[in-house]
């Protein structure tokens, strides 16, 4: 018994360990990407911001000639027998056709190279911060999301896995590289000093597997619909530029510098919308299976508890963001602050709630 | 639509234009037919009829005539998605006051509190309603809207679904190169053959297809707008089930000292709520004894004292003589019996006294549940009533106590007299006791855990001072002046159950699910078109076209489409005497892809604009 109990207490030292060289790391892989971004600023911005005045030029309307030609899988090359069919596609009413920004290293080659050695970075980062989460875990045998401490861990961790994995599939992401390590650090930062709380057991009302499903599940809505909220911050900046250089206007060196590296306007709105709407259906699921254990361990599926509430605010809040993309007049720009919105209610459900206001939920050590 | 009169600048000869023009209406209103209803979205008409309206306004000529008239305008405002968003996003923002203002119906002491610390406000949040924003008057208009407006939404919705599940996909468009997703070759295979192999394979790929003319007109994805229905179906059975349960919702609360029991009837109850129908007659007929009570506490860490496990171990029985069964009930693990559930909440210390009175004679024995006061350590207080007593003359009085109770007793200079930990280490009761009316003869309800001592005289000791005595297990007290004793004879733990009984739980459960699974399908599944033409050109040659039309969120169109295209390419091979540009051969639209205008592409997302 007091051997086991000793093991814990280093396991437990052993995760504090590599959460903190998870932060080193991390820190590392952030000067990486600002290497990346200054390297990226002296190359090709001049360029690409002529080809997009020029097109917007080019065009009188708002929409100009969207028209893109893309090769079928298995282009046969020269032989007319060989040719298939090729699909010509076009973009959507509305949307202007601008190509995506080259990324953070802007055609860099040395810029490039910062931005790989960051995402390694971030790859080790993450793998040191992962093992840091599953020690913690071991060091009290149950799941690690019982205090705020074990709750932040596992969010950045889980964002970063999410980042990593976008990467993986071949994702237009990286440009989400610095924004995501900056908030990663402050996440990390914040549990170490504020929220640390020593490993333990838990108090009775959180014994139940639902933990493990209810905890699970927000967590990693919670990171996914964070990248969604910066893709959707930085379509509003993107979106304001094109709109700035489609009128004729010129935005300033900076602006133009960093936001023409980023994706389209067109596709950073895409990929929000299509990460909100995909974990929309867990977030249900999230609410739904916290209803059933609070219908456990209460005695009522819903009793408009702080924390239900914030929750249900933030389901609805999503909702009116899906339900804006398919009003007329409430696309673009007006849906995408109710995506910002509906994140920023996330997150009070999150610090607010559980540090402002007392309520059922209230965490151990807090 | 957006851009209704952008023409078609095609330069030519000036009669050349007008026909041009009148082809590009045409066009644009064979595009918005293709893509009708790809999104059953009711605004596609309420919004050319809110124009109208518009229109109608400017001109002086107010909205339709009458009461009819604007109960009908009233009805079409409320059921037009703009609304659905506004009353959606003021349903999220009133829920928020509710979660930073106390609820009556969560937290009744702590609204008292609010209620004696601002004494300028609290009248005027009552007047808002906002210690039960839930149930207030506002946040009710606003959820009923909403859901007045979603059955008007769902029910032309799901008649204009079976409508187009009855009919066919649309027919193809004159010009199929103004869809999002076009490709066309020439081949040597007749126009019939490739459009029965174009069939067929749309087929097995599940499509709905079916040939009208020149072409092939096919649609899958339907259960995305089967979904989106069950869904926002399943939201109104969710506030069906929720107000359900609300309504005929009983739950009550009891404290049992071990072993002690408990049968549910009205009477037996130390607190019972209800919904408004609830009906007393039909608790129904079940009870249970405490048979045990197991706490474990931290013992070292920094956490010393946090509540480790919480166990009751109890026998209950259903019926009015049903055999006694035996189960453990823990924080997470109600009791389910005779379609109740019984939930443990609390626990605390009662200690077991024996009271004599003046004349040696028994006058009260037992446990009495002391309450903790919330401290770590478990600091409990509570009273002894002793109503039938009689003093060392024979004399009839009462007896009162006043009593702390420290599970683990620890003295130290900062905190005086407490307790250290909340399991029972070192067990010490101190009493203060009084003599005289307790009050209870009064016929008036009276709070068990409180003395009323208006009428009471504290005991004294022979200096004079308040008479005041710790016990341990065991030991026993002496009143001054032979008025009797008191032996703390042990200690028994108690628990607190509740019992509730809330309807509609599985309707509850069963919308959460419905509702999931259709948000599923709205969510992940893309509804989309395909045609196939294929025409023999003047050269005798057949031309064979293929376009895709899905909602401006398809990003794998133009994938599936290619996908399909090498498929019927395989059956229908690109002519071998075909010049070097397949796109070059389509008949039907001469102009050059690059030139092509910029009119709503997307007539799914157009028709809504
Ligand atoms: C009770 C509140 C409501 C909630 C929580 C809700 C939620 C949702 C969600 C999550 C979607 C999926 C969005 C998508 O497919 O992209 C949706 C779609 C839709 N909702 Fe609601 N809804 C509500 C009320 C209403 C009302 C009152 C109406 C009628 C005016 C309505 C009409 C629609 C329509 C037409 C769609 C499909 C939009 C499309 O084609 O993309 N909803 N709703």
């Amino acid at each position: 018994m007091i051997l086991a109990a000793a093991t814990n207490e280093n396991l437990a030292n052993v995760s504090n360990v590599l959460i903190y060289s998870s932060m080193a790391v991390y820190t590392l892989a952030f000067f990486g990407h600002i290497a990346e971004w200054i390297f990226g600023s002296r190359s090709k911005v001049g360029r690409t911001a002529a080809a997009l005045t020029g097109a917007a030029k080019s065009t009188p309307a708002a929409s100009g000639p969207a028209v893109t030609v893309r090769t079928a899988a298995g282009e046969g090359g020269g032989t007319a027998v060989l040719e298939r069919p090729k699909v010509v596609t076009r973009s959507s009413a509305g949307t202007r056709d601008v190509p995506d920004g080259p990324g953070a290293h802007g055609g860099d080659e040395q810029g490039d190279l910062y931005g790989r050695i960051a995402v390694s970075l971030t790859v080790l980062a993450f793998l040191l911060e992962a093992a840091g989460v599953v020690t913690r875990a071991l060091s009290v045998q149950r799941a690690p999301w019982g205090n705020m401490y074990e709750f932040s861990t596992t969010f950045s961790t889980v964002a970063v896995g999410a980042y990593l994995a976008f990467l993986l599939a071949k994702k237009n992401v990286r440009w989400i590289g610095l924004p995501l390590v900056t908030t990663v650090l402050l996440d990390l930062g914040l549990a170490v000093t504020v929220l640390y709380t020593d490993s333990d057991q838990l108090v009775p009302a959180l014994h139940s597997y639902w933990l493990w499903i209810h905890v699970s599940t927000a967590i990693v809505c919670g990171a996914v619909f964070y990248l969604g909220a910066v893709a959707t911050l930085l379509y509003l900046f993107r979106d304001s530029y094109e709109n700035k250089l489609a009128g004729g206007g010129e935005p300033g060196a900076f602006a133009t510098s960093v936001l023409e590296r980023l994706p389209s306007a067109a596709s950073l709105d895409k990929f929000a919308y299509r990460i909100n709407a995909a974990f929309f259906p867990l977030w249900t699921f999230t609410i739904i299976a916290g209803a059933i254990w609070a219908g456990e361990a209460w005695g009522r599926y819903w009793g408009w508890d702080p924390k239900e509430v914030w929750s249900f605010i933030t389901w609805v809040a999503y909702a009116c963001y899906l339900h804006a993309r398919a009003t007329a007049g409430w696309k673009g720009r007006k849906a995408a602050y109710l995506a910002l919105i509906a994140f920023a209610c996330f997150l009070f459900n999150y610090y607010g709630v559980n540090i402002f206001i007392n309520g059922k939920h209230s965490y151990a050590g807090v | 639509m957006a851009n209704t009169d952008t023409r078609a600048d095609n330069p030519g000869e000036p009669g050349a234009e007008t026909v041009e023009r009148a082809g590009a209406e045409a066009d644009e209103r064979e595009l918005g037919a293709a893509g009708s209803q790809l999104s059953t979205s009711p605004e596609e008409s309420a919004a050319r009829r809110d124009r109208a309206e518009a229109s109608a306004e400017r001109t002086g000529g107010v909205p339709a005539l009458g009461v009819i008239g604007w109960a009908r305008w009233f009805w079409r405002q409320l059921t037009s998605m703009r609304v659905a968003l506004i009353l959606l996003f003021l349903l999220s923002l009133g829920a928020v006051p509710g979660s930073l203002i106390p609820q009556t119906g969560v937290d009744p002491v702590k609204v008292e509190e609010f209620r004696t610390q601002h004494e300028t406000l609290a009248p005027l949040y009552d007047k808002l309603g906002l210690f039960n924003v839930y149930s207030s008057v506002w946040f009710s208009a606003i959820y009923i809207l909403l859901f007045v407006s979603l059955i008007g939404c769902i029910v032309p919705r799901t008649w204009q679904f079976v409508g187009q599940l009855r009919s066919r996909p649309p027919a193809a468009p004159r010009r199929l190169t103004r869809l999002p997703a076009y490709t066309s070759w020439r081949t040597d295979a007749e126009p019939e053959r490739v459009l029965a192999a174009g069939r067929e394979l749309l087929g097995r790929r599940r499509y709905r297809a079916h040939t009208t003319g020149d072409a092939v007109a096919a649609e899958k994805g339907y259960l995305r707008e089967a979904g989106n229905l069950l869904f926002h179906l399943a939201l109104i059975v969710l506030l069906v089930a929720f107000a359900a349960g609300q309504l005929w919702k009983s739950e009550g609360g009891k404290l049992i000292v071990e072993g002690d029991g408990f049968s549910n009837t009205l009477t037996q109850y130390d607190d019972f709520k209800s919904g408004s129908l609830f009906d007393s007659d039909s608790l129904a007929p079940f009870g249970f004894s405490l048979k045990d009570f197991q706490a474990t506490y931290e013992r070292t860490g920094p956490q010393k004292g946090t509540p480790r496990t919480f166990r009751a171990t109890v026998s209950y029985w259903e019926g009015a003589d049903g055999k006694e069964r035996t189960k453990d009930i823990e924080v997470n693990k109600p009791l389910e019996v005779a379609g109740s559930k019984v939930y443990l909440l609390g626990h605390g210390y009662a200690p077991v006294v024996t009271v004599r009175d003046g004349q040696g004679d028994l006058a009260y024995q037992g446990p009495v549940a002391f309450l903790p006061t919330g401290d770590m350590g478990f600091t409990s207080v509570g009273v002894i009533k002793v109503p039938d007593y009689r003093d060392k003359n024979g004399k009839k009085d009462q007896l009162g106590f006043q009593g702390r109770f420290t599970p683990t007793y620890a003295l130290d200079a900062v905190r005086g007299p407490h307790s250290s930990f909340p399991a029972l280490d070192y067990p010490v009761l101190s009493l203060n006791a009084f003599r005289g009316s307790l009050g209870v003869d009064s016929g008036l309800p009276q709070n068990v855990y409180q003395l009323d001592t208006r009428k009471m005289k504290q005991f004294k000791d022979k200096t004079g001072d308040l008479f005041r005595k710790a016990l341990r297990p065991g030991e026993t007290m002496t009143l001054p002046d032979g008025a009797g004793t008191l032996s703390f004879d042990g200690v028994k733990p108690w628990a607190s159950f509740q019992v509730s009984h809330q309807p509609g739980n599985g309707l509850a459960l069963g919308g959460a699910v419905a509702a999931l699974a259709g948000l599923a399908g709205s969510l992940f599944i893309q509804r989309r078109r395909v045609w196939v033409r294929a025409v023999r050109g003047a050269d005798g040659v057949t031309v064979v076209e293929m376009a895709g039309l899905g909602r401006s969120e398809s990003p794998k169109l133009p994938e599936e489409l290619a996908d399909l295209a090498a498929d019927l390419n395989s059956r229908a091979p690109t002519a071998t005497l075909a010049t070097s540009t397949p796109a070059a051969g389509a008949p039907v639209d001469e102009t050059p892809a690059d030139e092509i205008p910029a009119d709503p592409v997307d007539p799914a997302e157009g028709a809504r604009a």
